[in-house]
Formats: C-alpha cells, sequence, structure tokens
C-alpha cells in the first residue's frame, strides 16, 4: 500500500457513507423513550471499521455523520460529527487484532471488540461531545453531559448487540484458512 | 418516506460560483458563527443570509419540511435548556433580572432568554447558508472542489461515491424492506420491542451485506481501470475560478476577520447589554 489508500478503503468509504446515511435516515429503532432510537448505523461503523481498518472507519464517520445532518437537518452539528470518526478511528486501529477476514471470531475476539467499543463510545459520546458543546455553543453543563450520556448509553447497546451480531455474521461467510483437508 | 436534500439545478449568481467557492466560503461562515456569541454580529449574519438565500432564488417551500424540522429541534433544545440550567444566562452576563418568579430555582429572567435567543440565532445564522450550500452544489462538481483545495483525490473520489451511490442505497432499502413486509414482517409499534428489532434486522442485514459485495465489484472495476496509477486525475465536473468567485471569498474573508475583532475586541465572546 506504501502510505496510498487501497482502492478498495475507497470504495469502501464511498459505499460505507452511502450505507451509513440510509441506516441514519430509515433504520433507526425506536426505544421507546421519546427522540431516542437505536441508531443501527453505529453498529455498521463499528463493522466497517473492523473490516476495513481505521482510516476506511474514521472517514466512514466523519463524512457520513456530516452528511446525514446535511441532507436531513439543513446544518451540520460539528461537535458531534467529529466524535463519530473518532468512534470509528478508535474502533478501527484496536481491531486490527482482530483477524475477521479469515473468519475468525470467536470469543476472544467478540470480548476485545466489545471492551473497546464500550471505551470508545464512553470516551466519544460521554467525553468529547458534551466537552465541544460547551466550548462552541456554550450550552449547560448538565444538560449536555445527560445528552451525551443517554446518546452514549443507547450506542454501546446498539454496537453491542447488533454489531457483535453483524461480525459474526460476516464471519461466517469467510472461509477459514487451513479449512481444507486433504482426503487421504 | 420521508424527502431528503439534494441539488435543484437553476441559474442564480449563488448556483453559478464554483464548488469550492462556496466549500470555503460554508466554512468560513460556520467558522464565524461558532466562535462569535456577539449578539449584534449573529443578527448582522443572519439578515445577510436571508438575503443571499434570496439571491440563490431558491423557493422556501423547497425546503420547508426541512425547515419545520429543525424549527422543532430547537424547540425541544430551548426546552431542555430552560430546564437544566435556568439561570445559566445570569451567570454568563454577571446580573439578574427576574420578570417572572417561579418555584425553585426556575425565575424567568431576562438574562436566561437573551442567553437562549443568542443559542438560537447560532443555530439560525448556518441554517440557510448550509441548505444553500448543498442545494445549490452540483454533487459531481463538489468532489473535483474537494480536490482543488487541497483534498486528495482519492478522498475526494470516496466522496463522489458517496453521493452517486446515497440513491441506489435508498432504492435497494426500499426494495428489500417492501419484500420483507410482503412476508409479512411488521415494523410498527404494534409488534414488541425485542421483536421489532429482530424483524429491522431482517432488512439491514441484507442491505449491508449486498453493499458489500458491490464495494467488491467497484473497486474490482477501479482498479482493473487503472484508478490511483498517476499522482493526479482531471474531473469532468471541474469549472475553473472566474471573477465573481475570488469576490465572494474575498466578501466572505472580511465577514470573519470582523466579526472575529468585534466578537473578541473586548475579551469576551459575550454581548452583553445588561451592564
Amino acid at each position: 500500500m506504501n502510505g496510498k489508500l487501497a482502492t478498495k478503503t475507497i470504495v469502501a468509504i464511498g459505499i460505507g457513507v452511502a450505507v451509513f446515511v440510509i441506516l441514519n435516515r430509515f433504520a433507526a429503532i425506536p426505544t421507546g423513550v421519546p427522540n431516542t432510537n437505536f441508531q443501527v448505523s453505529y453498529a455498521f461503523l463499528a463493522l466497517m471499521a473492523v473490516v476495513y481498518g481505521p482510516i476506511a472507519g474514521a472517514l466512514i464517520g466523519f463524512v457520513g455523520h456530516a452528511l446525514t445532518d446535511a441532507i436531513v437537518w439543513g446544518s451540520v452539528w460539528w461537535s458531534w460529527v467529529v466524535v463519530s470518526g473518532f468512534v470509528g478511528l478508535a474502533i478501527g486501529l484496536v481491531a486490527k487484532k482482530i483477524d475477521i477476514e479469515n473468519g475468525v471470531f470467536g470469543l476472544k475476539e467478540i470480548i476485545t471488540f466489545n471492551v473497546t467499543q464500550v471505551v470508545v463510545n464512553a470516551i466519544g459520546w460521554m467525553l468529547i461531545a458534551p466537552s465541544l458543546d460547551i466550548l462552541i455553543y456554550v450550552e449547560p453543563e448538565n444538560k449536555v453531559y445527560v445528552q451525551g450520556a443517554v446518546a452514549g448509553g443507547f450506542n454501546i447497546l446498539t454496537v453491542g448487540v447488533i454489531g457483535t451480531l453483524l461480525l459474526i455474521a460476516y464471519a461466517k461467510t469467510r472461509s477459514k484458512s487451513g479449512s481444507l483437508d486433504a482426503e487421504a | 418516506m420521508a424527502e431528503m436534500l439534494s441539488y435543484i439545478e437553476r441559474k442564480s449568481p449563488i448556483h453559478n460560483l464554483t464548488g469550492a467557492t462556496k466549500l470555503l466560503c460554508f466554512v468560513m461562515w460556520s467558522t464565524a458563527a461558532m466562535l462569535t456569541y456577539d449578539t449584534r454580529v449573529l443578527v448582522f449574519m443572519f439578515l445577510a443570509s436571508l438575503v443571499i438565500f434570496q439571491i440563490s432564488k431558491v423557493k422556501i417551500r423547497e425546503v420547508s419540511f426541512v425547515l419545520i424540522l429543525i424549527l422543532f429541534f430547537l424547540l425541544l433544545n430551548n426546552i431542555a435548556i430552560y430546564l437544566f440550567a435556568p439561570q445559566q444566562g445570569a451567570e454568563i452576563y454577571g446580573t439578574q433580572t427576574a420578570i417572572l418568579t417561579l418555584p425553585g430555582n426556575y425565575d424567568l429572567t431576562l438574562e436566561q432568554l437573551f442567553y437562549q435567543l443568542n443559542i438560537t440565532l447560532k443555530y439560525f445564522v448556518v441554517i440557510p447558508t448550509a441548505l444553500l450550500f448543498i442545494i445549490t452544489t452540483n454533487p459531481s462538481e463538489f468532489a473535483s472542489s474537494l480536490n482543488r483545495i487541497g483534498v486528495s483525490y482519492r478522498i475526494s473520489y470516496a466522496v463522489a461515491i458517496a453521493l452517486r451511490y446515497i440513491p441506489d442505497v435508498q432504492r435497494d432499502y426500499k426494495t428489500i424492506a417492501v419484500a420483507q413486509q410482503a412476508r409479512g414482517i411488521d415494523l410498527s409499534k404494534k409488534e414488541k420491542l425485542a421483536t421489532r428489532i429482530k424483524n429491522a434486522a431482517s432488512i439491514f442485514t441484507p442491505l449491508i451485506f449486498l453493499s458489500m459485495e458491490r464495494i467488491d465489484v467497484i473497486s474490482n472495476v477501479m482498479d482493473l481501470r487503472g484508478f490511483g496509477k498517476n499522482k493526479k486525475r482531471t474531473w469532468y465536473g471541474y469549472r475553473p475560478f472566474q471573477a465573481r468567485d475570488f469576490v465572494a471569498l474575498g466578501l466572505l474573508l472580511i465577514l470573519l476577520v470582523v466579526s472575529l475583532v468585534i466578537t473578541f475586541n473586548d475579551g469576551n465572546r459575550f454581548y452583553n447589554p445588561f451592564v
């Protein structure tokens, strides 16, 4: 690759952003709490970050979130967009330890993935997003921290359940190396 | 299904600016709006954005569905701010002029009203320009603009792919959703939450795996055609800079500098009418 982005990563970013936007727009599952949804898009973001790496993860999160805000809301909430990029990047970085391309996603990998996503989501939504809200908009502290905690909590839950299931499903589509035996 | 914003072709001075100009102008505009909290600057920018909106010949009803969403969100946001911090305004402006006595900490103060007016203005200032940026910028030209202002052409191309495939993915989503509903899968609130999640999964799982196959196909095609071999590439949607682009950029730069000077010259981001 020598510093240049592989074609596959570029396409993964492009299509990933498109799917992220559509999932954000149409595939949010209401939780029962008003205005709070299980955002399937973040489970998808985690899957893409694990499969295509940190650069793809960061850009799908960043561009995908900015684009969703822009075409659905007509304006971009940069403080939260940055966090989406951060989540994709961080999950992608740790995921180098997970050999998903060879279909390896057992208990050990599930634990690695989930510990990572909990830590990353917590830092992102409960720390970075509210701090940026205060810095840019000078919104009240307790309000933004409660918002961040709710959003972060739901994202952790979504990525933990749906993200893990997606990764297991993806791993099954890959053939394990050494899975063929020569018949005697 | 709800609509989304997209490019509307039309002849107007705003449409005529190149995508790169509009992108840079939008970045400067939102930077100014993000940094300042000075009411005078905000009011001026808001009025200016209405004028620009008028020039662009975009009609209000073309964006009204988005505007309603935004206004609703801002209303909720304002209520939340008041519930969580009814005295934030008094804290920022240093005085407390109660106009309505309410139980607990909830005295309604002039400062709070003024502070919330400012927050709302801060959002309002960005909304018309963001809408315009999306509506008046041709997606294929936008990718070439990104490349133009220094983003690597590989990343610019990724953005071009995203914009190109959003309608396709949306169509896939609808097709899958309709097919699954024909099989009796219920997505409405009648189902229990757990069942609803399972049912939603029967739509987004095929969509995700279909898209991942698509990534393989498209990247193979691009590799076969030698994508990424050279250091530069040309763009079909490219348009050269003209005098009007420099004028627009110059005006925005002046606006950014002046707004920062006005905002920060008294050592405080806030304009305080109370002292």
